[in-house]
Order: structure tokens, then sequence, then C-alpha cells
């Protein structure tokens, strides 16, 4: 299990070749790599920390894993509410914060937060196969970013990166009881007269851990035997219940 | 005191849920219904995802009905015969269903299809319970002489294959509990619930069984029918949470308990009467969440 969420980290991580130079411009690390949902998880906290080589600001984007989501539009149809029109959109993250150390729009222009999908107004979400024109499928964007906003996966506040000096930063990024499980990205760009000079990324692992874990993997790969063992132990709870009340 | 459910992948208050369970299980020792049909909407009303909540609720119904049919059974409440029979039809019944569902997901009007029948359903059902509750409440007041047949006579008395009912002193055609289990079957697969909230008045109304052997015997068979379900939703979708089903279900048969003993003390038409009340508040709200203007005309849904 470990072996197989590792391997696509490795992966991603050889991805990013220019900026593991030698002079390192930047330099970032979490507290934590792995958040571990338990039975009594109710949200956590990850301490972001690093350094640059000189005066400049740095700008976090946090990204869970992609899944492909169906948003679906009701219209009022012969006196009740009937969902008419729908989109696909494809590598929809499941989680999406920013945090940068001054206002984002002092110090990245337009364009290179739009190249950097820096925002949720830059999110790149691409719409599969449908019939309706742009104008719509933005509409139905724009309800899919709001509603993940709602159910707080989507922050579409900026927050806090402070700086210590001008070289050691940290940011606090809060995850909420809801967080998404699998594998999130954490690009950490350093930014330099409106241009971002070099970034870094950093994997961090939102897993569940403990019996819990035991129970999903147990649920999904002996599905039938966990059924049966569902139904027992809910018939056996039943009859014990019933027990004190025999004689009633 | 939060816990984390590890299949619905949410963290709830367990103490609500223990709440919502003893609620959800007075109500069904009461009536003799599994409480599917409550239970299912308020586990997605606090935050269970839909399909989670729908197969939770039928593992959770085991339990609940294991409990209550027990109750029953002391006291002799239990029409095994009539039982079994239905049950047949039943099992056939949901194997139909599934099939049906699945015709109706693949026009993508699931959603619709199941609110749109069950407040069609439930209001019928509810009106005619309440009327007829009601007629006999009232004779009850004036005194009138109460013509105490049985049950009234019918077209269903022509059909063959007679069998006796002892327990429910009844003499009729087999045909009719085979196909009241294969409709309560069908409906239940495709609106993912017990069917009790059907069997029940079909039971006093159609069969014509005496009110006091209605809940067990309906009970008993949804026992089977929640169990056959639970493990076909864990097969098919992978969505029961077996943490939260046992959570719901140390509050649900203590409610059940309570439930059928208080049951024990209304009489037939109070209980009749109150059932057709929550019949109808079930009903007006799904008839209103389809008419009322939603909060959010988009809809999300997470593909896998």
């Amino acid at each position: 299990m470990r072996v197989r969420l590792l391997a696509p980290l490795v992966f991603f991580a050889s991805l990013w070749p220019s900026y593991a130079r030698a002079d390192q411009p930047l330099l970032a690390d979490l507290s934590s790599h792995l958040i571990a949902i338990t039975t009594g998880f109710t949200g956590a906290s990850v301490v972001l920390f690093g350094a640059t080589d000189g005066p400049g600001d740095v700008v976090i984007v946090v990204r869970g894993p992609e899944r492909d989501m169906v948003v679906r539009h009701k219209s009022h149809f012969a006196g009740i509410w009937i969902n008419t029109r729908q989109v696909t959109f494809s590598g929809v993250p499941s989680y999406y914060a920013v945090f940068s150390s001054k206002p984002l729009d002092d110090i990245v222009p337009q364009p290179v937060q739009s190249l950097h999908q820096i925002g949720l107004a830059n999110l790149r979400l691409q719409a599969k196969s449908t019939s309706l024109d742009s104008s719509e499928v933005a509409d139905f964007r724009n309800a899919l970013i709001d509603d993940q906003r709602r159910q707080g996966v989507y922050d579409d506040e900026v927050g806090r990166i402070n700086f210590l000096g001008d070289r050691l930063f940290r940011a606090q990024v809060d995850f909420p009881a809801t967080v998404p499980t699998g594998t999130y990205f954490i690009e950490v760009l350093l930014v330099r007269d409106g241009n971002v000079v070099t970034g870094q990324t950093t994997p961090l692992v939102v897993s569940q851990v403990g019996v819990d874990a035991e129970v999903g993997e147990f649920a999904e790969h002996r599905a039938l035997i966990y059924g049966l063992i569902a139904v027992a132990s809910a018939a056996v709870t039943g009859y014990i219940a019933s027990l004190p009340f025999r004689n009633a | 005191m939060d816990i984390y459910l590890p299949i619905a992948a949410v963290s709830l208050d367990g103490f609500v849920l223990l709440i919502l369970g003893a609620a959800v299980g007075f109500l069904s020792g009461v009536f003799g219904v599994g409480g599917g049909f409550l239970l299912t909407p308020l586990l997605i009303l606090i935050g269970v995802p839909h399909a989670v909540a729908v197969a939770t609720s039928a593992n959770q119904l085991v339990g609940a009905s294991v409990s209550g049919a027990l109750a029953h059974w002391r006291r002799g409440h239990v029409d095994i015969a009539m039982a079994l029979v239905m049950l047949t039809g039943g099992l056939a019944g949901s194997v139909f269903g599934v099939w049906v569902f699945a015709l109706l997901l693949r026009f993508g009007q699931a959603d619709l299809v199941i609110s749109l029948s069950y407040a069609v359903l439930l209001g019928v059902l509810g009106l005619l319970m309440l009327v007829e509750s009601v007629r006999t409440f009232l004779r009850h007041r004036r005194g009138d002489p109460v013509q105490r047949k049985l049950h009234a006579h019918n077209w269903m008395h022509g059909l063959p294959f007679k069998m006796r009912f002892r327990r429910s002193k009844l003499y009729i055609s087999i045909l009719v509990p085979l196909g009241l289990g294969f409709l309560v079957g069908t409906l239940s697969a495709v609106m993912g619930v017990g069917g009790g909230f059907i069997m029940v008045p079909a039971m006093i109304y159609l069969l014509g069984m005496p009110t006091s052997m209605v809940p067990g015997t309906s009970l008993f068979q949804i026992i089977f029918v929640s169990a056959a379900v639970t493990v076909l939703q864990a097969v098919e979708n992978g969505t029961v949470d077996l943490v939260l089903a046992m959570i719901l279900l140390v509050g649900g048969v203590i409610g059940a308990q309570l439930g059928s003993r208080f049951g024990a003390k209304l009489r037939g038409e109070q209980l009749r009467a109150a059932l057709a009340i929550v019949v109808l508040v079930v009903a007006a709200k799904l008839a209103a969440d389809m008419t009322v203007t939603p909060d959010q005309l988009y809809s999300l849904e997470v593909l896998q």
C-alpha cells in the first residue's frame, strides 16, 4: 500500500529538475507529509516553511487529487424541478487553496496567475463533450466552484504567508474534517518582479489509517464477506438489544 | 463527539446519530415499518453521501427489524406462513426492481421518478388510512354498534389456490400475498427501502389481517429483504458503512423496543391514524421538495 502511494510521488518529483539546481533559490518543506484520518478526525493543520536566496514573494497553491465531476442543472417543468442539462468536467481538484505573502494582484500579473492556475478564477477545468455553448459551460463551471466553496474544500480567500526577515517564510494550511483523501500537491512559487522565477512541488498524503482504513480496504476487496458480516452483526445487535425487554 | 465513518468518509457527531437511530427505531417499533423511508432522507440531510445513506439504512434495518420482530414474536404476533409467502414474492420482486432501477438510471431521471412515485404513493395511502381511521374513531364515539365482520369480502376471494393462515384467521388465495410481496419487493429495490410503509396498510386493508398481527409479520419479512439488499449493495456499490450502521442500530434497537410497547397500548384506529399522519407528512415534504424552487439549481456528482 505504502509503496503504491509513493510511486507517483517519486515520478512527479522528477518532473521538476529545473528547480533542483545547486544554488537552490527556494527551499520548502512541510511539518508533516501525511495527514492521518482516524476515528476522531476533526481536521488538521500542516505548517509549510522554507527559505529563499534573497528578497522576493512567495505564492503557494494547494491542490487535492483530481477527479471527474458531473454538474447538473434543474429547470422548472410542469410544476416540478427536473435535471435537464449537464456538463462533465475532468481534472477537477478535490481541494484547492492559495496562499501569498502579499496581495496577489500586487505581485503577480493576471497572465502569470492564469498560466500557473493561481486563484479559483484561473482554475482550468476541462468540459467534456457537451452541446452547450461556452457561456453556458462557464455557468456550470461557476456553479461547481461555488458548490465546492460551500463544502469548504475550495478556499477563495488567499491565505497568509509570513516572512521572518527577507528569507524565511512559513504558512499554516488548515484542512477541514471533510478533507478528501489522496495525494495532494503543494506548489511553492518564488515571485520576483511579477515573474515566477522558480518553484517547488511538495507532496502531501491524506489517508485513512488504523481500523478505519482496514475496514475500508476490507469492504473494497472482500465485498461479499463484508456484506455478510454487516448483516450478521446487525442481526446479532438486534437480538442482543431485545434481550433486556424479553419479559416485558 | 465526532466519529469518522470509514465508507461515508465524513466525520459526524455520534450523539446525533444515536438520537436519530432511536427516533426512527421508535417509529418502526410502533408501526412495524422499517423506517428506511425516514432514515435515508434524514441521513442525507446531516451530510452522509446519498448512496451510502441508502445502503447503510438497509443494513441498520436488518438489526432494527430483528429486534422489533422478536418483540412481536414473544407476544405471538407473527404469522410465519403469511410472511414466507410474501417473502417469496418479495425476493422475485426485488430482482425485477433492480432491473427497473437500472433502466431508470439509463434515462438519467432515477431521482425524480423515485421522489415522484414516493409522493404519489404515500399521499394516496396516507389519505385513505386517515379517512378510514377517523371514520372508525367517530363510530366509536357515537357508540354505534360496530359490525365486527373480520374483513370485507371482495374480488380477491374468488381467486384460486386458497390457503389457510391460522394466525391471521384468514382463508384467502395465495396469489394475493404473493403479488403484494412482489409489488413491495419491486418498490423497495427501486426506492431503496424495506417497504413496510406500503406493506403495513396493504396487509390491513387488502389482505384484511388483524391489526395486531401486522407489524410483527411485516418486520419478520423485512429482515430478509433488507439483508438481501445490504449484501447486494456491499457487493455492487461498496456503499455499506458498518460503523454508521452500528451506531444507528444501538439507538435504533432501543427505540424500537420502546416503540413496540407503546404501540401495544394504542387502539388499532389510533395507530392507523398516527401512521397515516406520518406518511402524509413525508409525502408533503417530498412533493414540496419537487415543486419549491431549490436553493441550488445546480447539483454535483463525483464520477468514480
